[in-house]
């Protein structure tokens, strides 16, 4: 079971980094819309400093959301997600390794330039710290709450708009935890309460996120 | 409870309650706004202003209430495949959509006078606001599915992820220190609302909730009728092809 799950989660991966499969879009996406901030606000330091962490992670949502139509999109269009149904496995064990490759493929680049990005906005020491634990505890949280709309919007027309509008009021308390843990780390306070609620939040996202996707796409599937 | 899933009983039903109901949401909403506009004191400290409150809390009430009706309708839509479930669901998320802006748009006309401010971000506004894009989300993906049977399936588990927002709604004023007062009408040891104030407030809250649910069975009924213009359509469009063949 372990091997077949193992095999599914690098067939995603391959189909994400292999020639327009896109996976790196997301992340230039995220770049891209944090380096605008600096130009629409004025290069001051201390005011880069005190937004850095909220557009960082508004930055890090909107990458998720864009990146999410091709959770679920390419295996319903070309009906493989017909044959992934018929595995001997639980079918909840197949949405949440896909949702696994997900934040492998899309997400943890993200994490990665966090900090070369947080430098830039201006955040130093334990703060860039913080934020690079609170992108990495709660951006998994991100893909599997994005399966749910992912789930409920494959297989329509005009799926982007739509995603955004389903899943972004979701999104809002790994936003608030998320932002409130490298703001006490910029405060000198520990931010350790506010990356175990984020955590929390993940969790719970995973548990919720993996059995409304898999009811989603198995009405689809009928 | 698949007694009530014929469409033609719901329709009997529909059409004994809508009377009474239709009477009752006058008789109260006349009622209460005359209490409230005219027959209750203004408030000590607020004036006038007050009286924006016997339109802002119930219809605050009613946003929350719509949203449960329509993840409760959800629940059994998918657990039972109750098809009066399915059209109740779908009914109820405009007039959720109404309230809830009704109770953001009064609240803002109420903050600017008495907090000074047309908007603050604290947990009970935000989750009120967050409430507000739910119900836009449920009525866009189901207005996006072209199966009506697909988009109630759909709009059904996103109404029952959504509803997590619900409790935070309620207990956001006592988790986290809000500029938002806390419950003075529903909580332990009775309400602490002047008598006065308290009855416009119940005449308005009872009015809205039979308004509630005429509009409600109104909507339902019309979308049962359009179900079967559909199917006749579809009957017709049929019959027409076999006669040329």
């Amino acid at each position: 079971m372990t091997r077949t799950l193992i095999a599914l989660i690098k067939r995603d991966l391959n189909l994400a980094w292999r020639q327009g499969g896109g996976a790196l879009l997301g992340t230039v996406f995220f770049a891209v819309a944090v380096v605008l901030f600096p130009l629409g606000v004025g290069p001051e330091p201390n005011t880069l400093a005190r937004i850095a962490a909220g557009v960082l992670w508004v930055a890090a949502l909107l990458a998720a959301v864009v990146s999410l139509d091709r959770l679920f999109e390419a295996d319903h269009d070309d009906g493989s997600l017909d044959g992934l149904a018929l595995l001997p496995l639980p079918f909840s064990l197949v949405v949440a390794a896909k949702c696994l490759a997900h934040w492998l493929a899309s997400l943890l680049p993200v994490v990665i330039i966090s900090p070369f990005l947080g430098l830039m906005m201006r955040l130093e020491g334990d703060a860039l710290v913080a934020l690079v634990l609170a992108l990495l505890l709660g951006t998994p949280g991100l893909s599997f709450i994005g399966a749910i709309g992912a789930a409920l919007a494959v297989g329509l027309r005009r799926a982007g708009a739509l995603l955004s509008l389903l899943v972004l009021p979701l999104y809002i308390p790994a936003l608030i935890f998320g932002v409130a843990a490298v703001e006490a780390a910029r405060m000198g306070l520990d931010p350790a309460p506010h990356l175990m609620l984020l955590f929390g939040v993940t969790l719970f996202a995973v548990v919720i996120g993996t059995a409304a996707a898999t009811a989603a796409l198995k009405f689809d599937l009928e | 409870m698949h007694r009530f899933a014929n469409p033609a009983r719901f329709q009997r039903l529909a059409s004994i309650i809508l009377p009474w109901s239709d009477v009752l949401t006058a008789g109260l909403l006349v009622s209460g706004l005359y209490f409230a506009l005219f027959a209750s004191p203004a408030d000590y400290q607020q004036g006038e202003t007050v009286r924006i409150m016997y339109i802002h809390v119930p219809a605050a009430w009613m946003a929350m209430f719509s949203y449960s009706v329509m993840a409760a309708a959800s629940a059994a839509s998918l657990i039972w495949k109750h098809p009066l479930a399915d059209v109740a669901a779908r009914a109820a998320a405009p007039i959720g959509a109404g309230f809830t802006a009704i109770a953001l748009i009064t609240g803002m006309l109420w903050g600017e006078p008495m907090w000074g401010t047309w908007w603050v971000w604290d947990a009970r506004l935000t989750s009120v606001l967050i409430l507000f894009f739910l119900y836009l989300g449920y009525m866009a993906l189901v207005n996006a599915i072209d199966n009506p049977a697909a988009a109630v399936r759909a709009g059904a588990i996103l109404a029952l992820v959504g509803f997590v927002n619900i409790p935070i709604i309620k207990f956001s004023v006592d988790w986290w220190n809000t500029l938002h007062q806390p419950a003075s009408v529903i909580k332990m040891g009775g309400p602490s609302i002047a008598p006065s104030m308290l009855l416009p407030l119940v005449l308005m809250a009872l009015g809205f909730h039979f308004y509630f649910v005429s509009v409600l069975l109104r909507r339902m009924r019309s979308e049962l009728d359009l179900a079967r213009v559909r199917a006749l359509e579809d009957a017709i469009a049929l019959n027409s092809e076999e006669a040329a063949a």
